[in-house]
């Protein structure tokens, strides 16, 4: 387990060089994520890994692991609302509004979007996929 | 020693905030389990509610007790690179739908942004929150740096995006069903981009595929937002 945890660990470690030395837009976690699935992918083509074969490598059961308690991720940092009770107090109602209707708004649009390719994609490539 | 002294020792110790934070979480775990993972049962809500509920009744500096909690939130690094994995694991499936990924990236990514920017001047918001607001959809670490980068206020960036994470994650269900949309792909594409790993984490429960594509449209929008907020922002 501690050697799945590491080669996380050092995918976001060249991810955070990369990043901050080269002052790219990309997050340095973001790059890391790149970098582990080109590695896997480099595993598959040297025949040491396949996509069933994943969950059961450290690495895997790692990844499974954290990915089961994502949520339990963003506590620490949502508590922080505490820091921010007079600007709730002050603009809640101007605050929900934009959450709640920008984020409905961008549900919709996203969804109908990659629906309406996916299908007329569908179609082009007359295959099944989407 | 004595009750009183025991409190200003363990108050200031990251081992009782660590724990709440944990015991809180698997508290607020169980009841949304309880309720069949209803989407307004939302565990991070309840979770956060709670830890901050009891701050306030304890008088404690975020501070202090970030300074226990900082362990749990210093995995999210770790677990945005582990996306990695169910993205290799469905790649033929991710790759099928590459189109219909770029598409709905551009417009979503750009609607997420513009949306929140406008109704939020609409409502007459200083431009400091308005910076603040820009990168809600965007996973916490992330959205911070673009805010800080742009002059806004990294921490309530945070919480903004916290509050999007859980808006997205309770507004999803009910939306595709009352749509009828089937393709689980999109769905969860949807919410990633939206709700970055709040609604990832939601996506997973709902169903494995709109979870690894809940998990590429999180770290796709996290670039592509870095690079469109600040454009958006000029405009105002």
């Amino acid at each position: 387990m501690i050697r799945g945890f590491v080669l996380l660990l050092l995918c976001q470690l060249a991810g955070e060089t990369v990043s901050r030395g080269l002052s790219l837009p990309v997050p340095g976690p973001v790059l890391g994520l790149v970098l582990l699935f080109l590695g896997l992918q480099a595993f598959q083509r040297l025949r040491r890994l396949d996509p069933e074969a994943v969950g059961q490598a450290e690495v895997g059961r790692v990844a499974v692991g954290l990915l089961q308690n994502l949520a339990l991720l963003f506590v620490p940092a949502g508590a922080g609302v505490v820091q921010h009770l007079g600007l709730v107090a002050e603009h809640g109602l101007a605050l929900a509004a934009a959450l709640v209707g920008s984020t409905g708004i961008t549900l919709l649009i996203t969804v109908l979007v990659f629906t309406a390719v996916a299908r007329r994609h569908c179609r082009l490539a007359g295959g099944p996929g989407a | 020693m004595p009750p009183f002294s025991l409190w200003v020792y363990l108050s200031a110790s990251p081992l009782l905030w660590l724990s709440v934070t944990l015991i809180a979480w698997l508290a607020a775990d169980a009841l949304a389990r309880l309720s069949g993972r209803h989407p307004l049962v939302n565990p991070v809500l309840i979770a956060v509610v709670f830890v901050a509920a009891l701050l306030k009744l304890t008088g404690t500096e975020y501070k202090t007790y970030f300074d226990g909690a900082q362990f749990v939130h210093f995995l999210l690094g770790p677990a945005t690179v582990a996306l990695a994995v169910p993205l290799y694991r469905n790649w033929p499936l991710v790759r099928r739908n590459l189109l219909p990924i770029a598409a709905a990236l551009a417009v979503g990514s750009v609607t997420a942004i513009a949306s929140g920017l406008a109704i939020a001047a609409s409502f007459g918001m200083p431009r400091s929150v308005l910076v603040s607001l820009a990168p809600k959809s965007v996973t916490a670490g992330v959205a911070m740096a673009i805010a800080e980068g742009l002059g806004g206020e990294p921490a309530l960036t945070a919480v903004l995006v916290i509050a999007t994470g859980i808006i997205g994650a309770v507004l999803v269900t009910p939306l595709m069903n009352a749509l009828g949309i089937k393709d689980y792909a999109a769905r969860g594409f949807a919410v990633g981009l939206a709700s970055h790993g709040i609604g990832t984490a939601r996506a997973f429960t709902v169903d494995p595929i709109a979870g690894t594509f809940s998990g590429i449209a999180m770290g796709l929008n996290a670039v592509v937002t870095a690079i469109v907020a600040p454009l958006l922002l000029r405009l105002l």
